[in-house]
């Protein structure tokens, strides 16, 4: 190995290391918030990543149509739990939120959709959508049983994956999909390449980091959120909402999710299945950080990238079965270092 | 008392098949202090919790001539009920001056602004410590910082369990002696207490506990010198402290 060999590799594996932070931090922070474990995570980096290419090639993403459809039985979902007493400033704000926002969405993707635009609209569609899919998948799976123990939203969570999986698999067929680079910009430093893409990456990933601890330290809602997570029955005896909370969490989870997986979609090409394994690697690097610690994530998440590329050079068969067995002696070595908790009751 | 702020009728608390408050009513009038009294185990916290909506009841809660049996917590809240739980449940690793925001998390931004003075006014101690997490907070500090976070909520209402819970007797005192304050500026009190002697020096009237029932209510002062009360809750002190 020459330096230029192991620059190379450790360029490779912080661009990939970013897109895990990301997608760690925003696991930690779903399970702080609503306590569940977000394996469908990875189906948000599908859709944003399989929608924005959609778009940029011409055609019109099947996606809009599922946020749609997503948002009616959200809709139809609020209404039954208001059967009690019927309240129309609440059912008009659910009929905003759900039917509105989506139909509007839906409405945009198909006047834009087939056309060439610049890539700021197909990315922000592409948000767009992937957000409202994030937003409705809360309300339908996980708010009916937000007071229920981790294992079983867990169990919902393994049931919401493959349910998008498989829906990711209709949409946008076996075939793999690439996107175009958000900028075509490169320059070179000593021996290393940057492109305007993994630059993109860097300055994305840095951007949200920094917009989401502005978020969570000086915003009412982003302490709100850090409230829920700190102390649930804390937060709902001030008045703050489970559901909001959670509606929040999973929003921002799928925005991240979907900005992570436009960034990547130009430098691999991306399965209806490869969201999952990219969420894994999210799952392994917020493990480390024991779900509770974002800098800990960030910085294992850089490591796990970098361990990766290395792995890919040096056994590029077992990149994977590497990656994944670290999560082994971690495990180890943090339930010897933490005391035995209890599961929190609520 | 049809003019009760809070009208609790025919009330049963179960936790599974065991009845822990069984058939209890009891109500708080405006600008009033009422308080409950009773062992440990009496029921006195399930009562509270679930006339909060932490836990589910059978029965009636009518609060402001509405019945709120059936709403959450977070709605209770917004209609200005407040409950300062046990434990507290103040959000640890935020500091003071976050805590008493969130409190106002349903109110409008210039009223919380106004609000955070008179609570800093009451509890000046809260103020000096405004950069400070709640965690670190030494135990007297911390409940003066849960009575604070619940009335940024601008409540009607205020629900206080055990609130000299493991405090220092100068420090209850003072705890005690804002009661009173909150009172004159408006604000109906629950309070739940097993220091029988100083809630009843404050409270208007009294209810008193026992296996999930109410064996006896009336003016503070009456109840205070009934020989039951006196035997059990009150030591041999108790006749000289109506």
């Amino acid at each position: 190995m020459n330096a230029t060999i192991l620059l190379f590799l450790l360029q490779d594996g912080i661009t990939n290391g970013a897109i895990y932070a990301l997608l760690g931090l925003a696991l930690v922070l779903v399970f702080a918030v609503t306590r569940v474990i977000l394996i469908p995570q990875g189906e948000f980096v599908t859709y944003g990543a399989l929608t924005y290419a959609a778009l940029a090639s011409g055609k019109f993403p099947d996606t809009a149509q599922l946020a749609l459809a997503m948002g009616l039985v959200a809709f139809v979902f609020d209404l039954f739990a208001n059967r009690h007493g019927f309240n129309l400033r609440r059912t008009a704000r659910s009929f905003a939120v759900n039917v509105v926002l989506s139909g509007a969405v839906l409405a945009a993707t198909l006047a834009f959709a087939g056309r060439k635009n610049p890539v700021f609209v197909d990315v922000g569609l592409a948000l767009l959508i992937v957000a409202c899919i994030g937003l409705y998948l809360y309300r339908i799976v996980y708010q009916p049983i937000a007071h229920a123990s981790v294992l079983t939203l867990l169990i919902a969570s393994v049931g919401a994956h493959l349910a998008m999986q498989g829906f990711a698999l209709v949409f946008f067929g076996a075939e793999g999909l690439r996107g175009p680079a958000i900028s075509d910009v490169s320059f070179s430093l000593g021996a290393l390449m940057f492109t305007g893409q993994s630059l993109g990456v860097y300055v994305i990933t840095a951007a949200l980091i920094v917009g989401l601890w502005l978020f969570f330290g000086y915003t009412l809602y982003g302490r709100a959120l850090r409230a829920t997570a700190v102390n649930r029955l804390g937060a709902r005896l001030v008045g703050i909402r489970t559901s909001l909370s959670g509606r929040m969490a999973f929003l921002l989870a799928a925005v991240i999710g979907g900005i992570s997986g436009i960034l990547i979609v130009p430098i691999t090409t991306l399965y209806y299945d490869t969201g999952f394994i990219i969420g894994l690697k999210g799952f392994v690097v917020a493990i480390i950080g024991g779900l509770v610690s974002y800098p800990i994530t960030a910085a294992a998440a850089i490591g796990v990238g970098i361990i990766e590329a290395f792995s890919s050079f040096y056994a590029s068969n077992y990149k994977e079965v590497i990656v994944f067995t670290l999560i082994l002696p971690i495990l180890v070595l943090r339930s010897l270092a933490a005391p035995e908790v209890e599961e929190e009751q609520d | 008392m049809s003019a009760a702020l809070l009208d609790v009728s025919d009330v049963t608390i179960a936790y599974g098949k065991v009845e822990a408050v069984r058939d209890v009513s009891l109500n708080v009038g405006d600008n009033e202090i009422v308080t409950i009294v009773g062992a440990n185990g009496a029921g006195k916290t399930t009562l509270l919790n679930a006339i909060m909506g932490i836990l589910p009841l059978k029965g009636r809660v009518g609060f402001a001539g509405r019945n709120i049996a059936g709403d959450d917590i977070e709605d209770r809240v917004g209609e200005g009920l407040c409950l300062v739980p046990e434990h507290r449940e103040l959000f640890g690793t935020m500091t003071v001056a976050e805590n008493l925001q969130l409190g106002a998390f349903r109110i409008a931004k210039a009223e919380a602004a106004a609000t955070l003075e008179r609570v800093y006014a009451l509890f000046p101690r809260l103020h000096e410590r405004q950069k400070q997490l709640a965690g670190t907070l030494s135990g007297g500090e911390q409940q003066m910082l849960a009575m604070g976070r619940a009335l940024m909520g601008r409540p009607r209402l205020l629900m206080l369990d055990e609130p000299s819970l493991g405090l220092a007797p100068l420090i209850v005192a003072d705890i005690f002696r804002t009661i009173a304050e909150l009172r004159q500026a408006g604000v109906s009190i629950l309070l739940v207490e097993q220091n029988a002697r100083a809630a009843l020096k404050i409270a208007d009237r009294a209810y008193v506990m026992e296996l999930g029932e109410f064996i006896l209510s009336g003016a503070a002062a009456d109840v205070a010198a009934d020989p039951r009360v006196i035997g059990s809750y009150l030591g041999f002190q108790g006749e000289a402290t109506p």
